[in-house]
């Protein structure tokens, strides 16, 4: 099969948040660019976020980065690179403001300066008090986000590739990344892009659990790719769950619903958070309410014919509340749960939400690894950034509104790297090997002439129940043990699905087998990771590391207080440090602290 | 002119769960038997951003003509 070679200065995979910011600083300052998308650019899973984008702009209340570097550092529980925090933080006004420079509409206050409202873990004076810090358009703040970079893309002649789906990651023998290969739906024709820089944006993982708030595009495709070229991943045992999915779909309910006075209960109808959070309830923090109600499924005191949900009670709130404040709930609960919040409560479980690990880079975009005695080696001509990247400022544990923010930041960040590389000659076009796309061609010859073998479909949902069951909201060691051993079973049986549909063009049974392939190394990584992890911390909960008064909250910093990065050849495992030290000398590093609300 | 159905199946993929979920229901049961002039009319809705789409599927908003409204009953049938 011959393969058709396009040349540009860069290529980007991934138009949401994090792909057209990079995009138009690399377009601004003349590079000849393209954007390679599974989908239209403004139906990007950015288009999800509602609930807003962090800045100590101190609109509404006082406020100042150190503030929100603190809680950031808080949050990650002490996992986050103190530079790259840093970083984030004293860039987020600017990068907010700019984004209401391109027009982005957002909610104002009375003077007409930028509204803020307040945001779980986000406080005042290091923890004292809550704080507004996060600035929304409504409840389509990813939507209107997308809107304005797009349209500032398409202005400064961004070239985009619509419904092109990037395969691998092009590397040559001293590891150099020179681009991708990428299939084009419309015609079934794979090609080269060859290029001086390569960006990677192509957001989360989500999907490779059971119940998730993500959307379907979300299959860590970026992700994948790197791993299998041979880049390592970076703490991929830290995966957020957010407490109110609605059982069985997954679909997001908002906080705002227990914000409002909903109440969670079991299967005997006790407001069992009262016994595990006795001040906050209902509204103590994601992670802890999590593991609150899966403790109560566990131990048998869920509700349903199975006892495997909890139920969200809204039926005390007067109609006109529930209508007026929560608007979309009643949709949701009625489509999705099939029951009138009004009347009945809402089933919901802990849900998959936020990929906290990904590709390792530094706070400038640049794809780190350990190479000849130095962890943080860049990676000549690969960057990334987003949720498929791990910069890393969300450690174990992301705080709501700092994802929004990463994307600003790190995507201008890469952008501006890739440019200062692009303009000193540090960037050239090195030769492709005559193999460049074999990789991505086998892919496709094996799906083409594979028989006999297992759907797609039944190998990603025993990934997603494997992954839902054994290395969920709570951990075990005995859990995670057989689930290594199933998860790599599950990646033995990806490697012989079958499609039955051949045809060239538009073949989605083909893009789903191939989505397949990076949802596993996604899935193996994050399972070989958390089983090898022996303490709590953040996100990553152990049954077998507790709360004592010497470890607080199971977290051990003696042995633990370091990266994992996983390599997907033999499932290596490896760890780097933790940068406890923040970017400028007069910056005080946050220092380590038991992790309490 | 001619509709091609994996096309269309494709641009089922929506950015809101909600709708990848109401999809998958209508791509498995009616989509196959859908005519040249169903699919015009599942192309127009298609074109719709993600948040105005799923108003007018949740009956939040009313479809903009009886063509549309006739594929927003099979995205909303059970
Ligand atoms: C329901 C929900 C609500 C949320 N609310 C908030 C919030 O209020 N505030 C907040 O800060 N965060 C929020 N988040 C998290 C946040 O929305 C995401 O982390 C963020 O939008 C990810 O942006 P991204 O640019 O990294 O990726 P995405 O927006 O997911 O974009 C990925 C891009 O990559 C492309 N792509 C992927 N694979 C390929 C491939 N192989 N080839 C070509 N293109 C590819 C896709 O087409 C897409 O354009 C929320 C998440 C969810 C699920």
């Amino acid at each position: 099969m011959s393969v058709v070679k396009r040349t540009f200065d860069a290529v980007i995979v991934g138009a949401g948040g994090a792909g057209l910011r990079a995009a138009l600083q690399l377009s601004e300052a003349g590079m000849k660019t393209a954007v390679l998308t599974k989908v239209f650019p403004t139906r990007s899973h950015t288009v999800a976020a509602q609930g807003g984008v962090a800045a100590s702009l101190g609109n509404s209340t006082e406020d100042n980065w150190h503030w929100h570097m603190y809680d950031t550092v808080k949050g990650s529980d002490w996992l986050g690179d103190q530079d790259a925090i840093e970083f984030m933080c004293r860039k987020a006004n600017e990068v907010v403001v700019e984004l209401e420079h391109y027009g982005m509409p957002f909610d104002r206050t009375d003077n007409g300066k930028i509204y803020q409202r307040p945001f779980g873990g986000h406080s005042q004076n290091y923890g004292q008090s809550p704080v507004s810090r996060s600035c929304a358009a409504a409840d389509r703040t990813g939507h209107a986000m997308l809107h304005a970079l797009y349209q500032r893309n398409v202005r400064a002649n961004t070239q985009f590739f619509v419904e092109w789906m990037a395969l691998d990651l092009i590397r040559d023998g001293d590891g150099n990344v020179l681009g991708v290969t990428a299939l084009e739906m419309e015609t079934g024709e794979v090609c080269i892009f060859h290029c001086k820089a390569t960006i990677f944006a192509t957001g989360g993982a989500g999907r490779i659990y059971h119940s998730s708030t993500n959307a379907f595009i979300n299959t860590g495709d970026g992700v994948g790719m790197a791993a299998r070229a041979g880049i390592p991943l970076e703490d991929m045992e830290f995966w957020q769950f957010h407490p109110t999915g609605v059982a069985g779909a997954g679909v997001l309910i908002t906080e705002g619903v227990r914000g409002e006075g909903g109440i969670l209960r079991n299967g005997s109808g006790e407001r069992f958070m009262e016994r595990y959070a006795p001040n906050l309830k209902d509204l103590a923090s994601r992670d802890v309410v999590s593991r609150a109600m899966t403790t109560e499924i566990n131990e048998g005191r869920g509700c349903g014919p199975d006892k495997d949900y909890v139920l969200l009670d809204i039926t005390h709130l007067a109609p006109e509340t529930i209508m007026k404040r929560l608007p979309g709930i009643h949709e949701i609960a009625m489509q999705f749960a099939g029951v009138d919040p009004i009347k009945e409560p809402i089933p919901v479980v802990p849900t998959c939400h936020y990929q906290m690990g990904g590709i390792p880079t530094n706070y400038k975009g640049q794809v780190v690894v350990p190479k000849d005695g130095n962890p943080n080696t860049p990676v000549v001509g690969f960057y990334a950034a987003g949720e498929c990247a791990c910069a890393s400022v969300h450690g174990a544990n992301r705080l709501g509104t700092n994802s929004l923010l990463d994307l600003l930041v790190f995507g201008k960040s890469a952008g501006e790297t890739v440019v200062e590389d692009f303009t000193s000659g540090n960037l050239s076009l090195r030769p492709l090997p005559a193999d460049a796309a074999d990789v991505s061609l086998a892919r496709l010859a094996r799906l083409e002439s594979q028989t006999n073998g297992e759907s797609v479909f039944d190998v990603g949902l025993e990934m997603r129940r494997t992954m839902q069951k054994h290395a969920g909201v709570f951990r075990f060691d005995a859990l995670l043990k057989e689930g290594v051993a199933r998860i790599k079973d599950v990646a033995e049986r990806a490697k012989t699905t079958e499609i039955k549909d051949k045809s060239k063009v538009w073949n989605t049974a083909r893009i789903e087998a191939l989505e397949l392939d990076n949802l596993i190394e996604v899935a193996r990584a994050t399972i070989v990771s958390a089983e090898a992890r022996k303490e709590s911390r953040g996100a990553h909960v152990r049954d077998d590391a507790p709360d004592t008064a010497e470890f607080p909250n199971g977290r051990n910093d003696g042995e633990w207080l370091k990266h994992t990065l996983w390599y997907s050849d033999g499932d290596r495992l490896d760890y780097k440090p933790v940068n406890l030290k923040p970017m400028n000398d007069d910056t005080k590093p946050i220092v380590l602290a038991k992790r309490t609300y | 002119m001619m509709i091609n159905r994996g096309r269309l199946r494709w641009q089922c993929r929506r950015a809101l769960l909600e709708l990848d979920l109401v999809f998958k229901r209508f791509l498995e049961r009616d989509f196959d038997q859908l005519d040249d002039q169903q699919l015009v009319a599942l192309e127009e809705l298609l074109r719709l951003e993600d948040h105005d789409l799923w108003a007018i599927v949740n009956g939040s908003k009313p479809s903009r003509d009886g063509r549309e409204g006739a594929i927003v009953a099979l995205l909303r049938a059970p």
